[in-house]
């Protein structure tokens, strides 16, 4: 096992466990090493499931000899700590769930380790994947591997740490409002969300309904293919999961961009970027053009607005969603007089602040008298929103802007709420769209008072359902910057 | 001062599947506690519903059974509130587009009338687990010290069917509901027990001055297990009420419930603080669209309705309503009744066998009649017999009794034992000749103005005969040779 | 569109939420703030638009009447905070 380079990809993992050169057996334990030298530093798993990798590779390794062709053989995967494994705790980052075993699996889970796949561990994020640092998380801190002073992103923070410290060969992740696209861009990850509904929510523990959406990082476009292509399709137990045919995405990857017309947001605000940000960001549009792309300007009158809209739609539905956490049937209790004291004990005790706000002012939004003026209006401004979307894409293919509005920022560097919410300016209004989006790795900026360069991604964005063409089109710029291999940085950062 | 009642009924109904409204879990009654259950009916962290579309075609068949408006789009929503026998802390339900719209429940009184009652619109929801409540003695909420939750009711399909206020009297609510349950019933929705608690009902109750138009306050009658209770519970409310007012107070709005033992209701004593449901579409859950030939092929399944058949028993078939009620109450009877009176085309003979002797021959055996030997074709076979006069009543009473046991057509077992009748005057005047000839005295009385001694030898005839006479034939005959 | 104001104490009880003084001055002054900024929504033409409550234009996804297995009751009733028997236990309910 001594031979076995943690650094290999996914598709290359496959491959190799398939051919018999490397066993899964011996892949797992080059991964649980790895995690036990550097975790301690990273704190990228809540969990770490070192028996229960070691029983699925040695079943993997029993599969493939009686012959069954598993597209991710002996993958190690991190699964964010919202997404149930039977027998496994499923914290969600929050202390009302801190010892909550889930008893079932979710889909996405569940088709991934059906294509080979051993879990490696639970990974943190932001409590109830709630925050953009996974500083929100109530059970554990997750530093970023390229500089431990600097968050690594979130909400899926835990994931795309794991990842890029090389303690999971890809990791899923789940994407709100750019849960995924921005913990990628801080970890010089690929971090894709696929179209609303092509992944089965069934098992994820809710944020926003209408949002979340289920996703890889990975440290190639490739790998994000494969394991995209594992687990999207339509779920029975997933009512809004699309019963559409699911095209291929790894097998639809380019080496250029000839003939696409890429477009940049006319009303994107860019200020926020700051000049060093921003040239780098102009920098990869124009890496998009050296790569054969056409770039255009596109208008999208309403994407200011996507901020406002997310923030009355997401805390209203997440003001339902964590109602069932009550200390009725599972989690956290804090005895109490009567029922309804028991309620409000338990649920201030196990939610943290964030949380909180975010379940008042969802509260407020559906409450009598306000329905009509916030909830409904911010649905109405949505429509508006995908209708801009719409006609963009009408004069272009993919959209291109930057997946965070900074690099990985320090520990407590965001103390006001809001300005934590401005991270995801860029990523909120494809969410409301539903629309597929990833991060890409995009080059490296030296952040204000930092000492040590920090990635950047770049986000592209595709109409619904266009998944294959938009992994395809970041698999080209991807090998044609080569900036998703530029990871030595990393590798000394959390050298034991 | 006149006062007149003005009364609505909210009825819950548990709907009749297999699973779960939103998940595969049995929906069955009287299961082990906290067996039925599965991370959905949970709300386990992460679980999604999926709707059961057996049951969203059950309400589509109730609205269309109802003449309700089925309309093209429909959604769920969440009402969200606290409390622990739910659990999800909201419940998915409809809020403004619900499956059906509008429609009446036509019910008819012990006196034949029809009636009818627009209904406002029946809904989908799911049913909520089921405390006990411990420490009070009573099993009662007040004065418990905790409770313990069952969740294997949680998730059960539940139609809300909410009436207009039109229902004016205690009596007219019974009747709405029997109509309402007979309809249900029919359409095998749901098994609209109230002891099982798959049938739950609570009444609006409010009253007005004679020929007022405006709405009394109105209170809310919960606890009602029983038709009688809910009978009793109007009357009881209804006479407090007056009295109330006639006393110079007001009735206030409020929730009441029903004390069967003690026959008053009483107040719950609700914090009358405003709920705050804040229902919004459930974003798990994608809108119905109602396809038009999915909707007709359903109305296509839809058989006739109670209401339909009390209008034709009794109109068409000059039934009185307890018959009427009888065959409403038992669908298979009711089945097996219409196949004896298309047979025979007799509607008058096909009731007094099917409920007469038949039903007698049930009760007695405990075997339904439509599961007994005798076939409606051979009922409507006697029956024909009896307007021939081949056999007279009494021989047909015997016949049924004998098909009953499976010794065959009525036909047949006249032949194989010769009981056909005999109408040829010549063997009736033999019978009659010895019969006189045996009792001179008894002659002697009759033609001394005692003509009722005539009933005496109509029997003795009859009995010589072993029945096989035609009475009305032995009737002539005698009075011929008496007089 | 409504005022930055926000009732915590009401919301906080309707949300089942225990909140202390310092926490319901925290929380008016941020959430306020957060209005203040979703306010800007009130400059869109929003009156002849559709809600959209779903991105996707899914419609009628349902399920067959079909059994599924049921979770194993020791497994549901070992992780209730409190349990009776094999009930779930709750303090004593006030009527709302």
């Amino acid at each position: 096992m001594g031979d076995f380079s943690i650094e290999r990809g996914a598709a290359d993992i496959a491959r190799a466990v398939t051919a018999g050169s490397v066993s899964a057996a011996d892949v797992v334990e080059a991964i649980l090493s790895r995690v036990d030298a550097v975790d301690d530093a990273v704190g990228a798993y809540l969990t770490p499931l070192h028996d229960l990798a070691r029983r699925t590779a040695a079943n993997v390794d029993a599969r493939i000899r009686t012959g069954e062709r598993l597209p991710l053989a002996g993958v190690p995967l991190a699964v964010k700590d919202n997404m149930c494994l039977t027998g496994t705790r499923t914290t969600a980052g929050s202390k009302i769930l801190e010892h909550w075993v889930a008893p079932y699996t979710a889909t996405a889970v569940a088709r991934l380790l059906h294509a080979g796949c051993v879990p490696i561990g639970k990974a943190n994020l932001d409590e109830f994947a709630m925050g953009s640092s996974c500083e929100n998380s109530a059970l554990g801190v997750t530093r970023n591997p390229y500089d431990l002073v600097r968050v690594p992103g979130g909400s899926s923070g835990g994931s795309a740490a794991a990842v890029a410290a090389l303690e999971a060969t890809i990791a899923l992740g789940s994407d709100t409002g750019g849960s995924i696209r921005e913990p990628a861009a801080f970890c010089n990850l690929v971090g894709f969300k696929p179209t609303y509904g092509r992944v089965s929510r069934y098992g994820l523990i809710a944020f926003a309904s209408s949002l979340d959406q289920i996703g890889p990082l990975t440290r190639s476009v490739e790998d994000a293919a494969l394991t995209y292509d594992a687990m999207a399709g339509f779920d029975t137990m997933d009512a809004t999961s699309v019963d559409r045919e699911v095209e291929p995405s790894a097998t639809a990857l380019r080496e250029d961009l000839r003939g696409l017309r890429i477009g940049l947001v006319r009303q994107f605000d860019t200020k926020l970027l700051g000049p060093e940000v921003d040239a780098a960001y102009r920098k990869a549009y124009d890496d998009l053009a050296a790569c054969g792309a056409e770039i255009v300007e596109v208008s999208l009158p309403t994407a200011d607005y996507g901020l406002a809209t997310y923030y009355l739609i997401a805390p209203a539905e997440c003001s339902s969603n964590l109602s069932r956490f009550d200390g009725v049937r599972y989690g956290l209790r804090v005895e109490a007089k009567d029922v309804q004291a028991m309620y409000e004990e338990t649920r201030a005790a196990g939610f943290g602040p964030e949380v909180k706000r975010r379940i008042l002012i969802g509260t407020h939004a559906l409450s009598s008298g306000f329905y009509d003026a916030y909830y409904v209006r911010a649905q109405k401004a949505r429509t508006l929103i995908a209708r801009d979307f719409d006609k963009a894409f009408a004069g272009c293919d993919l959209i291109a802007c930057p997946a965070a509005s900074s690099p990985a920022f320090a520990f407590n560097a965001k103390s006001d709420p809001y300005s934590m919410y401005m991270m995801d300016y860029y990523t909120i209004p494809m969410s409301l769209a539903g629309l597929p989006a990833l991060s890409v790795p995009c080059g490296w900026v030296t952040p204000p008072g930092g000492s040590v360069p920090m990635p950047l991604g770049l986000q592209l964005c595709a109409p619904q359902f266009a998944e294959p063409l938009l992994l395809g089109a970041a698999h080209a710029y991807e090998r044609t910057t080569g900036h998703a291999t530029q990871h030595s940085a990393r590798v000394e950062a959390v050298s034991p | 001062m006149n006062w007149e009642a003005v009364i609505g009924i909210e009825c819950h109904v548990e709907l009749k599947t297999q699973t779960k409204m939103f998940c595969g879990c049995p929906n069955e009654f009287g299961a082990e506690p906290n067996t039925n259950v599965c991370p959905v009916c949970l709300g386990m962290p992460g679980a999604l519903p999926v709707p059961n579309r057996v049951a969203i075609e059950h309400m589509v068949r109730a609205g269309l059974a109802f003449g309700a408006e089925i309309p093209a789009f429909s959604k769920f929503d969440r009402k969200n509130y606290f409390y622990p026998d739910m659990p999800k802390d909201y419940q998915i339900s409809q809020f403004d587009m619900p499956l059906t719209s509008g429609g009446e429940v036509k019910y008819w009184l012990d006196d034949g009338t029809m009636k009818s009652c627009r209904l406002t619109r029946i809904h989908l929801e799911e049913d909520t687990g089921k405390s006990s409540h411990a420490g009070s003695g009573d099993g009662r909420i007040a004065g418990s010290e905790y409770s313990l939750v069952d969740f294997n009711r949680a998730g059960v399909p539940l139609m809300e069917c909410v009436s207009e206020p039109e229902i004016r009297s205690s009596q007219d609510a019974v009747a709405y509901l029997t109509s309402l349950r007979e309809t249900l019933l029919q359409l095998d929705v749901s098994d609209v027990k109230m002891e099982e608690g798959s049938l739950r009902c609570d009444a609006n109750v409010s009253i007005r001055p004679v020929g007022a138009t405006e709405l009394g306050t109105k209170t809310e009658i919960k606890n009602m297990n029983s038709f009688r209770s809910v009978q009793r519970a109007i009357d009881s409310e209804i006479r407090r009420q007056i009295e109330t007012v006639e006393a110079g107070g007001r009735v206030v709005q409020e929730t009441r419930g029903w004390d069967e033992a003690r026959g008053e209701t009483h107040s719950m004593r609700s914090k009358e603080e405003a709920h705050d449901y804040r229902y919004f579409p459930d974003p798990d859950l994608v809108p119905m669209e109602l396809q038009g030939d999915d909707i007709e092929r359903l109305r296509a399944g839809l058989a006739e309705l109670p209401w339909q058949r009390f209008e034709r028993l009794t109109g068409e078939y000059g039934l009185n309503v307890k018959q009427a009620g009888q065959l409403i109450d038992n669908a298979r009877l009711a089945e097996y009744f219409d196949r004896v009176v298309t047979a025979s085309r007799n509607p008058q003979q096909s009731t007094n066998f099917v409920l007469g002797d038949l039903s007698r021959l049930a009760n007695e055996s405990g075997v339904a009649v439509a599961d007994s030997k005798a076939s409606p074709d051979d009922i409507a076979e006697l029956i024909a017999m009896v307007e021939a006069k081949t056999i007279n009543s009494k021989i047909a009473k015997t016949l049924v009794e004998r098909m009953w046991k499976g010794d065959g057509s009525p036909k047949a077992i006249v032949e194989r034992e010769g009981l056909s009748q005999t109408s040829d005057p010549a063997a009736v005047e033999t019978f009659v000749d010895d019969v006189l000839a045996a009792n001179p005295n008894i002659v002697a009385e009759y033609r001394a103005g005692k003509t009722n001694v005539a009933g005496f030898l109509v029997g003795q005839i009859m009995k010589a005969s072993r029945g096989k006479v035609d009475p009305a034939l032995v009737n002539t005959v005698l009075k011929r040779k008496l007089e | 569109m409504q005022s930055d104001s926000i009732d915590v104490r009401y919301v906080a009880r309707l949300a089942r939420i225990a909140l202390t003084d310092e926490e319901v001055d925290r929380f008016s002054e941020q959430l306020g703030d957060l209005l203040h900024h979703v306010d800007a929504l009130s400059e869109l033409d929003t009156n002849i638009v559709a809600a959209t409550a779903q991105v996707v234009e899914s419609r009628n996804v349902t399920r067959s009447d079909e059994r599924r297995p049921s979770l194993d009751r020791e497994t549901v009733l070992e992780q209730a905070p409190r349990r009776q028997g094999n009930f779930f236990r709750v303090p004593r309910i006030i009527a709302e």
